[in-house]
């Protein structure tokens, strides 16, 4: 399975990293983004050379730019900033920052640890640069631009993986269980160079305005009757695949709108 | 004839190798000079003899026997030099000179005898190599010069022996030169003479000198280009002094718990291998013990010949070399030439975190979860007083502004074993009545181990952060029951402008026993022994405050060999237990066989870190209990114990 990827994957591969500010769980403090910097662990293992990093966010912030130094500590020299004012969204200055580039892959992490959090910015940039998306990936296999093809390893429950072939150029989101990040030197820290790139067309997110943000409440869990009765039956349970059959695939739209108020009804979310 | 002849060829052979040893000298200065700049104490020159008689021979005198070897030997040898100048170089001549000539190359000769015989079967920590060829050098030098004298003192008849005798003496006297003088400039065993004696005077820390102290590590300036020790002239010019200043005798090695549990440091091999950072050659002419489980000669620099200053981690020293110190300081204690090993390492250590980013281990995680959340554990910050739910503590900020002593929790607050000692502290001070207060959750790690990993980065900022919470309440001392967090504020925070008066718990409760604020049951009858921490004893010389408590409860302290200024480590230290060095053996496991040889049931320690790494080991083996647990149970209730829980605080 682990090949040497140097031996298959061609050179000049345009890849470019999009980190954001991460915020510590318990602390609240800012800090390299856990998904983010393994996306940027795993270019930096494929494409040392050729790397754009890229953040989208507001300058301004100090403690912003604390992290984005922490971010260069891996070893990175230069790290391009879109500075966009808060407040305001970030996926069209990075789609034509992107548009730009033209990269072959694009890294990113599944979401963000604040903010919206809600994953689609991979989604967006995919459907607007009309590229594949292949969402929690661990790693990349190869990479072949002349048949345009890519292998990458996608993470599944229960420490699974799939190997999926993809076109080139696509957007991946890099998975938890993708190779944990190398530690951040405080020295090339200090020395690495923001920069700064100033935004033209930015869109004002109105209904930002409107929200009122508040700490995530722990959603509360499913009891859980555990049926084993012995011990080889519990590791069964640890470590079986998890068997599909029961669902159903639904291409009627009324139908499938159905199908899900009934699941959150027999939920009681509704 | 042979007696006309024999002078005028010695003296120009000793003006030869005085002028070679001169050039020989400049060239060494040339490779100290590589290093970085660092404050030259000139009148540390002026001291010098008395830096040697008082101060290293206080070091040396704990082996008897090696001690009067090198007072007769360097003693001799230097008298004989003396002498040898002025009859020889400066023609001066006279009965009375010819005899100490005599005298001092008898005594030298003495000396030299005794280096010969124990060498005859050396131990395991003695160089060999050119180390094995000195005594021969010594005798021969002191034997030539005598035989030489005697015709001069009328002692023989001149002419004895004639030009067999004549040819002898000159070969002798050639070797005998050849090894003194040129050997101390170019690189001989006799360097450490010339080395060393500028080393003394020219000491980085010249506080160590006439009974002081000091343990700090230097702060680094984190504005510099390279933050760090990468190859040897990143080393302080003082630095790279004192790794010529080494004799090799191993001492250090014998010390090193990192070397006797198996682990690859030798703390004297690191040294030397400083010296071929700095001079050139090969770590495969280094004639003592290897680091355990590398075998010399196998580094890609071992056929280093010169020229370039190469780097030292994975080139010189394999990197798990430096990661294997607990930074005791056993190997500074024990070192006569007075060498800073510990400040060596965490300065290659810095070049490793702050540079390269490869803190080995889960190292790297303990950094990443103190920028985050201000213990090495990542736990919330908003949970470090949970321990102390049902203490009712009065907290700065909140409850108080002012109070006599604050109490400095440290990450013990995170730990269940260790809650137990802090709740043991709380109660006494209680039932002393001693105001105290706590800085809650706004407290930091010390940066301790964040220091000793080599990220001084993230130290600087704990310290600042701790100093700025702590500016903003009155107090008059700190209490602490950690060592590495006492040895922090008390000699490291000093740099950024935190000056307090801090004192280990022991040091404070020996106080109030002797005050009689706290009166302690005397009858205990407990078979103990007492476990120095490094971070308390060496650091900081508290041997006898923890010492005076278990006696002030009566307890007659079973002493391990290894005790005081020669504890053993319980490998706790330096960030050790997190970087996690594979050896042969555990350090804590070997400390509690020093433990059990001493038949104790319970050992006493002083210091968390100690308590975890000493519970670590499997039973059977002694209890261990902090000096405070131990107190509360000794804790004389006579007056009252009522009113001991009536002490009610805050709020």
């Amino acid at each position: 399975m682990l090949k040497d990827i140097s031996k298959t994957t061609s050179k000049n591969i345009k890849m470019s990293v999009l980190i954001s500010v991460g915020e510590h769980p318990l602390s609240a403090r800012p800090r390299r983004a856990e998904q983010d910097a393994r996306a940027l662990e795993l270019g930096l293992k494929l494409a040392p050379e050729s790397l754009k990093i890229l953040y989208a966010g507001s300058t301004g912030d100090s403690a912003a730019t604390e992290v984005l130094k922490e971010y260069m500590g891996m070893g990175i020299d230069q790290l391009e900033v879109l500075d966009v004012p808060p407040k305001t969204d970030v996926t069209l200055p990075l789609l034509e920052k992107l548009q730009q580039d033209c990269p072959d892959v694009v890294l990113t992490g599944i979401r963000a640890e604040n903010g919206e959090s809600s994953g689609m910015l991979p989604y967006l940039l995919s459907e607007q640069l009309n590229m594949a998306m292949v969402p929690a990936i661990t790693d990349i296999l190869c990479i072949d631009k002349t048949t345009g093809f890519a292998e990458v390893l996608q993470a599944l429950p229960r420490g699974q993986r799939r190997k999926v072939k993809v076109n080139l150029p696509f957007i991946a989101s890099v998975d938890m269980a993708a190779a944990a990040p190398r530690q951040s030197a405080y020295g090339s820290a200090m020395r690495g160079h923001l920069k700064i790139d100033p935004v033209t067309r930015t869109m004002h997110d109105a209904e930002q305005e409107q929200w009122q943000i508040s700490p995530a409440q722990a959603r509360p869990k499913r009891l859980k009757i555990v049926k084993a009765k012995t011990a080889a039956d519990r590791f069964k349970a640890a470590t079986a695949k998890v068997q599909g059959g029961s669902g159903k695939v639904i291409y009627d739209n009324k139908e499938s709108a159905e199908a899900i108020l009934k699941l959150l009804k027999d939920e009681k979310v509704l | 004839m042979v007696a006309d002849f024999l002078p005028n060829l010695i003296s120009i052979l000793i003006l030869v190798s005085v002028v070679l040893a001169i050039v020989g000298a400049v060239r060494r200065v040339k490779l100290w000079r590589q290093g970085q700049p660092s404050t030259i104490h000139w009148a540390g020159l002026l001291a010098i003899p008395r830096r040697y008689l008082v101060d290293l021979h206080h070091v040396v005198s704990s082996d008897k026997y090696i001690s009067n070897t090198h007072v007769a030997t360097a003693g001799g040898f230097v008298l004989t030099i003396i002498s040898v100048v002025l009859i020889y170089l400066l023609g001066i001549s006279g009965s009375i000179l010819n005899y100490a000539l005599l005298t001092s190359s008898a005594l030298m000769f003495v000396g030299a005898v005794f280096v010969l015989l124990r060498r005859r079967n050396p131990p395991a920590n003695l160089s060999r190599g050119p180390w094995s060829r000195l005594p021969f050098s010594l005798l021969i030098f002191s034997s030539s010069f005598f035989v030489l004298t005697l015709p001069a003192t009328g002692k023989l008849p001149a002419d004895t022996g004639g030009w067999m005798l004549a040819i002898m003496l000159l070969v002798g006297i050639a070797w005998g030169v050849g090894e003194m003088f040129l050997g101390m400039t170019w690189g001989g065993p006799m360097k450490h003479a010339f080395a060393g004696a500028l080393h003394l005077g020219l000491h980085r820390r010249q506080e160590r000198f006439g009974g002081g102290r000091s343990t700090g590590l230097k702060s680094l300036n984190l504005q510099k280009d390279k933050l760090g020790v990468e190859k040897a002239d990143d080393f302080k010019w003082n630095q790279l002094l004192s790794f010529d200043a080494c004799v090799e005798c191993g001492r250090c090695e014998k010390a090193c718990p990192a070397f006797a549990a198996g682990q690859p440091l030798n703390p004297k091999k690191l040294i030397q291998d400083m010296v071929v950072g700095m001079a050139g050659g090969s770590d495969a002419n280094f004639a003592g013990s290897p680091y355990p489980g590398v075998d010399v000669g196998t580094q890609p620099a071992s056929t280093y010949k010169g020229g370039e200053i190469i780097p030292i981690i994975d080139v010189l020293v394999p990197a798990k070399t430096v990661w294997s110190c607990t930074t005791c300081r056993a190997c500074v204690q024990e070192c006569p030439m007075m060498i800073e090993h510990v400040d060596a390492i965490v300065d290659m250590r810095r070049f490793e975190t702050l540079e390269k980013g490869q803190t080995p281990g889960k190292g790297a995680e303990v950094l990443e979860n103190l920028k985050t959340t201000d213990n090495p554990n990542g736990y919330a910050p908003e949970s470090r007083m949970n321990w102390a739910a049902d203490q009712n503590l009065a907290v700065f900020g909140e409850h108080v502004q002012q109070a006599d002593v604050l109490l400095w929790i440290g990450d013990a607050a995170f730990d269940m074993r260790n809650q137990r000692t802090l709740r043991a502290m709380v109660s006494l001070l209680r039932a002393a009545n001693i105001d105290f207060a706590v800085l809650g959750d706004k407290e930091c790690d010390s940066g301790d181990s964040a220091r000793r990993l080599g990220d001084e980065a993230t130290f600087q900022r704990l310290a600042k952060t701790n100093i700025t919470t702590m500016q903003q309440y009155q107090f008059k001392h700190i209490v602490t029951a950690d060592p590495h967090a006492f040895h922090c504020l008390k000699n490291e925070y000093q740099d950024f402008g935190g000056h307090y008066d801090v004192y280990h718990h022991t040091g404070f409760f020996a106080d109030l026993v002797k005050t009689e604020k706290i009166k302690l049951d005397n009858k205990k009858e407990l078979s103990l022994t007492y476990h120095d921490p490094c971070y308390l004893g060496r650091y900081n010389g508290e041997y006898d405050a923890p010492r005076y408590l278990l006696e002030a409860m009566g307890i007659q302290i079973k002493e391990m060999e290894r005790s005081k200024t020669k504890a053993r480590c319980c490998g706790g230290g330096g960030g050790a237990p997190v970087t996690d060095i594979p050896g042969t053996q555990r350090i804590p496991d070997m400390r509690m066989d020093d433990a059990k040889s001493t038949s104790a049931e319970i050992i006493a320690v002083g210091c968390p870190q100690c308590s975890l790494m000493l519970e670590g080991v499997v039973e059977p083996r002694p209890d261990v209990k902090d000096i405070a647990e131990l107190m509360l149970d000794a804790l004389s209730v006579q007056d009252s114990p009522l009113e001991i829980s009536l002490v009610e605080t805050h709020p």
